[in-house]
């Protein structure tokens, strides 16, 4: 059997693809590039959307990023059930392409923050989240300047209502978002998205003082290989 | 608008010009005049005005930096050393390591944000231009004092620009130093430091070979950027007075420089690239004098095609233009296409603006006319050198003299060590670092607060993946020190870096500097400067570890009042295995902790006596180089052989602040005795070659075997374990009380 093959989609501008492919290695995967300015998806089985600073940021985080050729394919297969995740600019960039709602903005504190932050994973539902327990607390490290999740109420209300909170800060809110919410999900948990970095916790020796970020990518692994 | 070309130049030999005012001598405007034999255009003098001045030629400092040369230790690891963008350093298993230091300073302080960013990205360039990936950066910063209101101006904008910059880039940022003290008030140090890796064998140069090869332009278009002293050229020659008013400092797009960087790296792995070399300070006029000089000798361009941001910019403009993000390669006829191909891949704007000639002249034409016409060498590398007077300074005996011996000792140790771990200077950067990613591209091993940054090498690139070794870098520097005694402090930076090196596991190998000083044209400033290149080149050759670059960095000062002398060292080192990294302080319960090297009643210049007593007197602690490397060789060969759980080096603060330190690192707190029996002397001094380790107790016999080999003093201190730090008899505080106070101490100032 081949192993499954996880897309790692590079922007100009995207910074944590080299982590990324080296977590969906390190999980047993195959790390497939894909570029941003290709009509190709490469056939793989899932995605994954690094974080980074695509195009500079210019405009609104993740705001150009949507446009490109890429998103015009990724954008479809995600609806249609592709496993998606994104981290960071990831997340950003998926909200901003209305896969996920709300949209992330300036940290309350108006600094760029980099920390080890424990996480409260609240919904083993989806796709990437499966190897974890309810409830669980985990640490990974954040890295952001505009990681602030903003919702309308009704939004808010309907995420918390079908459970699609996949993320909570815990031990402190590091930038304000509202529910302390560091992470959400589509209404079908094939689409995650988070501010928190799984791909830099997932080796004793670098990275976070933590591998936590593993059962991201063994939870889609088992997904993949049993579909 | 007329062109000043060398026609009319030779038309018009006495047309008066403003040399003064680009900050030209009147002797150095003869020299140009001498070496063209006729009164240069205006665009020749923007060019010689710039690489003449002090910050491209070196002119003050050159005399004293070739001792950096004469005085180098062997070193089969150095493979290219001063005098290009940055050394390379061998560092085994076919890779090489390029690393380097600049100063930002006064742009820093004029716009901190920008100032501080296009500092970051310079030392990038630097270190891209040798061939390499860039793969991390630090930052040794200087401020005023942290409750002086303009630090509350400076510090934020300076801290914002590097971290958006280079988190921007994805370059991880893995230590460096924040220091306070009044002295940088009006003159913030901004010393950036990029490190980069490349195979052995694909070292690029600043080299302009091959007559019909072509020179590219590329990266960001020209703006108006940092041209305050070319507006005087266009309001003098062209009567424009609207020209007059051009923005000094410079700004950055890290965007553009990530394309960069990425676009740089496909073009060598293409093998499509001559010669390089980056856009820095004197942009246009430095990189193609330069690439001509070390080239074939000649080149001719075109400087119509540089796209410019800005259509109205004059020659004059563009030649001294520092807008950033731009680099200049030389390139084959054949591989022009290529070339393109990737710079358009990459969204990266590149122009043929000219080509090689064989001529030995640097011709450039403006409207089909020749503006420049010169010996690409008179201007690069045969400018002025001066020797400036020097003398001690007149209060130098009086200082070295009021010691720190007539200063009244704290009664309550405790609350001594409080004070001094609650300072800006000692308590946590957290502020600071926490707005730097550390983590980007997954190789950090260390970084701060660890004592040096860690790299491992094998996935940075592509054909690494053999490799088990990793590279280690720290910055050090104590303007009080060298203020006391310029030789010793600047030994004793280089010292406390190595040493920062060694306690990872890592060995030293290599040198790079910083040298901020006051006016070279004020012979007590001159008299520190060279006391402190003769100091640090002596050290380089007893520590055996070269120089390979660096950078001066001369009239850090307000009207007649200087900094204190600031030399600021890094150095870098090799760890075979980098699995057996050593970390930082108490890494666990149950392990003996053990003081190696010598403490004496070192006072002078201290961190107690400046907190305490706002003192500064005296002379700074011996610099005992031998000690050092003995030191050193302990802790590398017990890191490699596994004898280690945790280190930390002495320094700021002595041992008092290294345990306080050491119990943070990971919540582990210890149970001490302390050896002699002044307890003040012992926990206060700030005696160099020292460390305090920790070791499992049935590693103890063999690491003390070693520290007897290598005649390092080694005294057992007791036991990690416990929630507070406790001196027996001395001072006991739990943990908790530590972190609070270490914690507190720049947020209290900086919200």
């Amino acid at each position: 059997m081949s192993a499954a093959r996880v897309g790692v989609v590079t922007f100009p501008g995207t910074l944590d693809d080299q982590d990324a492919a080296r977590a969906v290695r390190l999980a047993g995967a195959e790390a497939v590039p894909l570029w941003h300015a290709d009509h190709d998806l490469k056939g793989v089985d899932a995605v994954f959307l690094p974080g980074g600073f695509s195009y500079g940021d210019y405009l609104r985080c993740g705001a150009i990023s949507r446009f490109s050729p890429l998103m015009t394919e990724l954008i479809p297969a995600a609806q249609a059930g592709l496993p998606v995740l994104g981290t960071c600019n990831g997340f950003q960039i998926l909200c901003e392409a209305h896969l996920l709602p709300g949209a992330l903005t300036r940290n309350e504190g108006l600094h760029y923050i980099c920390r080890d932050q424990r996480i409260r994973v609240e919904n083993t539902r989806t796709a990437w989240t499966a190897d974890f327990a309810e409830g669980q607390e985990i640490v990974l490290p954040i890295k952001h300047g505009e990681g602030r999740y903003v919702a309308d109420a009704e939004t808010l209300a309907t995420l918390e209502g079908e459970g699609r909170v996949v993320f909570r800060y815990a031990g402190g809110n590091p930038n304000g978002s509202l529910n302390d919410i560091a992470g959400i999900t589509n209404e079908a948990g094939n689409i995650v998205g988070l501010m928190p970095h799984p791909e830099h916790a997932v080796e004793e020796l670098t990275g976070a003082p933590s591998v936590d970020g593993r059962g991201f990518f063994t939870s889609i692994l088992k997904r993949l290989v049993n579909a | 608008m007329n062109t000043d070309s060398v026609s009319r130049a030779l038309e018009t030999p006495d047309e008066r010009q403003p040399y003064a005012e680009l900050g030209m001598k009147d002797d150095e405007y003869q020299r140009v005049r001498d070496i063209l034999g006729r009164r240069p255009t205006s665009s020749e003098l923007a060019i010689y005005s710039v690489m003449w001045s002090e910050h491209c030629s070196y002119k003050s400092s050159k005399v004293h930096l070739r001792q950096f040369g004469t005085k180098a230790p062997e070193s089969e690891a150095l493979l290219v050393g001063m005098g290009e963008n940055a050394g390379v350093v061998d560092i085994g298993d076919g890779w090489a390591a390029t690393f380097k230091i600049e100063s930002h300073n006064h742009p820093s302080y004029v716009e901190p944000h920008q100032g501080a960013a296009t500092g970051v990205g310079g030392i990038v360039r630097d270190i891209m231009s040798m061939g390499a990936r860039p793969i991390a950066v630090m930052d040794s910063l200087r401020f005023g004092g942290a409750d002086q209101p303009d630090t509350r101006r400076v510090l934020p904008g300076v801290v914002e620009g590097i971290s958006h910059y280079g988190n921007c880039l994805g370059l991880p940022n893995i230590g460096g130093e924040v220091v306070f003290d009044p002295c940088y008030i009006g003159n913030p140090l901004v010393n950036a430091l990029c490190v980069g890796l490349l195979r052995k064998d694909q070292i690029k140069l600043a080299t302009a070979p091959g007559p019909g090869n072509k020179v590219v332009l590329f990266g960001a278009r020209t703006g108006a950027d940092g041209i305050g002293g070319a507006s005087v050229l266009a309001s003098a020659t062209f009567e424009d007075e609207s020209q007059a008013k051009r923005p000094a400092v410079q700004v950055g797009d890290p965007f553009m420089e990530k394309l960069l960087i990425e676009c740089c790296l496909e073009l060598y792995q293409a093998d499509v690239v001559v010669g390089i070399q980056d856009l820095g300070a004197a942009g246009v006029s430095c990189a193609t004098t330069e690439l001509a000089a070390k080239g074939t000798g000649g080149m001719e361009v075109n400087l119509n095609l540089v796209p410019l941001r800005d259509p109205t910019l004059r020659p004059e403009e563009i030649l001294m233009s520092e807008s950033q993000e731009r680099m200049m390669a030389v390139v084959t006829p054949d591989d022009i296409p290529a070339f393109m191909a990737i710079c358009d891949k990459w969204d990266v704007p590149a122009t043929v603006i000219g080509e090689v000639t064989d001529t030995g002249r640097l011709v450039m034409t403006w409207d089909g006319e020749v503006i420049v016409d010169i010996p690409p060498g008179t201007a690069a590398d045969e400018g002025p050198v001066y020797e400036r007077p020097f003398h001690e300074p007149d209060g130098q005996a009086a200082l070295n003299a009021d010691g720190p011996e007539r200063l009244p000792r704290p009664e309550d140790l405790r609350e001594a060590l409080l004070t001094l771990l609650g300072s800006p200077n000692v308590g946590s950067k957290e502020w600071v670092t926490s707005q730097y990613d550390r983590y980007v591209r997954g190789n950090t091993v260390l970084a701060q607060p660890a004592d040096a940054g860690m790299l491992r090498i094998s996935e940075v690139m592509p054909g690494a993946q053999e490799t088990t070794r990793g590279i280690a870098l720290a910055t050090d520097g104590n303007g009080r020190y060298a203020k006391l005694d310029p030789y010793t402090g600047a030994q004793l930076a280089l010292a406390e870096a190595y040493r920062n090196v060694a306690v990872t596991g890592a060995t030293p190998l290599a040198v790079t500097n910083c040298l901020n000083f006051g006016s070279p044209e004020d012979p007590e400033v001159m008299w520190q400067f060279s006391e402190a290149v003769r100091g640090l080149a002596d050290a380089c050759r007893t520590l055996g570890v070269p120089v390979t670059g660096g950078n001066v960095s001369f009239y850090n000062q307000t009207g007649s009042t200087a900094i204190n002398p600031t030399p600021v060292v890094g150095v870098l080192g090799v760890i075979d295995d980098v699995a057996q990294r050593v970390r930082q302080g108490f890494t666990a319960p149950g392990l003996r902790v053990l003081l190696l090297g010598e403490t004496r009643e070192e006072f002078g210049g201290s961190e107690w006596a400046h907190v305490v007593h706002g003192h500064l007197g005296g002379l700074p602690p011996q610099a005992d180089l031998e000690a050092e490397r003995g030191l050193a060789a302990v802790l590398t060969e017990a890191a490699a052989r596994g004898l280690l759980e945790g280190s930390h080096d002495l320094s700021d603060g002595g041992l008092a602040v290294a345990l306080a330190e050491s119990c943070l690192a990971q919540g582990v707190g210890c149970t001490v005795t302390l050896p002699g029996e002044d307890a003040f002397v012992e926990l206060f001094s700030e005696s160099a070659a020292r460390a305090l380790v920790c070791v499992r107790p049935e590693a103890f016999d063999a690491f003390a075997d070693l520290c007897a080999r290598y005649e390092v003093p080694c005294s057992g201190l007791g036991l990690t374990g416990g929630s507070a730090l406790t001196v027996e008899g001395v001072l006991d505080v739990p943990v908790e009380e530590l972190r609070e106070v270490h914690a507190s101490a720049l947020p209290r100032v900086f919200g």
